[in-house]
């Protein structure tokens, strides 16, 4: 194995914000430094890319240890918001981008944007629905070869 | 840390090649650096970034990432990408004599 990276293959797969980010961070970075990168949106995570969805996405105030929130807590109506709402103060002040300009510039960077085709199938979902940056709709086999001589990185 | 020549002067760089004193730069070594990281021909775009770069160092300390490099300098991300391939802040640092910057984002 060679001492750099020359290219990751990021699989996303959730649709919370937290499920998100990593994901956008790394292909970011990765772009950054030089290296290759394309970013594969599948299941929920094709809430990032979807035009519907996109500047919609949530914290999962349920079910996620890291919260350190009681589950009765997180369960409230209105919580997702308003966790979601102060993440993104938060990230805000440290000019961490929100989703939807985040993968803009992304995109920018020369990276490709990836829908999975077998999700896409499942939620009824097309091309025009998901946003211009998207570069295709690929099945699993074609991310494979895309990926191919790269790290693959499932987030 | 090894040393390097450009300009017919000797600086000292870093493992990666960044300047470990950024003092030691000066604008005729940017092409020769330039060259050597596969940029053939710096146009005025190039050095509007380079400039800036070393502007934003000793304003504050350290370059800029990626990011805030494309809001402040003027130059769009995507132009950043064609102007430097192979990471726009980390290459533009290079070329500017700054150390590296250390961001994420």
């Amino acid at each position: 194995m060679s001492g750099t990276i020359e290219k990751v293959s990021i699989i996303v797969s959730k649709g919370s914000l937290e499920g998100i980010y990593p994901g956008l961070i790394m292909a970011n970075g990765a772009r950054a430094e030089g290296i290759e990168a394309n970013l594969f949106f599948t299941f929920f995570g094709l809430d990032a890319i979807s035009k519907k969805r996109h500047e919609h996405i949530k914290v999962a105030s349920v079910g996620n240890p890291g919260l350190h929130l009681a589950t009765i807590a997180g369960a409230l109506p209105g919580m997702p918001g308003l966790l979601t709402a102060y993440m993104e103060r938060k990230m805000g002040k440290l000019d961490i981008p929100a989703i939807p300009e985040f993968i803009e510039m992304i995109a920018d960077t020369g990276a490709g944007l990836y829908g999975c085709q077998a999700s896409c199938d499942l939620f009824g979902l097309g091309k025009d629905d998901l946003i211009d940056q998207v570069t295709g709709i690929i099945t699993v086999g074609e991310f494979y070869a895309l990926a191919a001589g790269g790290q693959i990185i499932f987030t | 840390m090894p040393d390097v020549s450009y300009d017919g002067q000797t600086v000292s760089v870093n493992d990666e090649g960044f300047f470990t004193d950024p003092s030691q730069w000066t604008e005729d070594m940017a092409p020769q650096i330039a060259k050597a990281e596969g940029i053939d021909h710096l146009t005025d775009r190039h050095w509007q970034v380079i400039r800036f770069m070393r502007h934003e160092y000793q304003a504050k300390g350290t370059g800029p990432s990626v990011r805030a490099l494309a809001k402040t300098s003027g130059v769009p991300v995507k132009e950043l990408y064609q102007l430097f391939p192979k990471g726009p802040a980390k290459l533009a640092a290079k070329i500017a004599g700054i150390p590296k910057p250390r961001g994420c984002i």
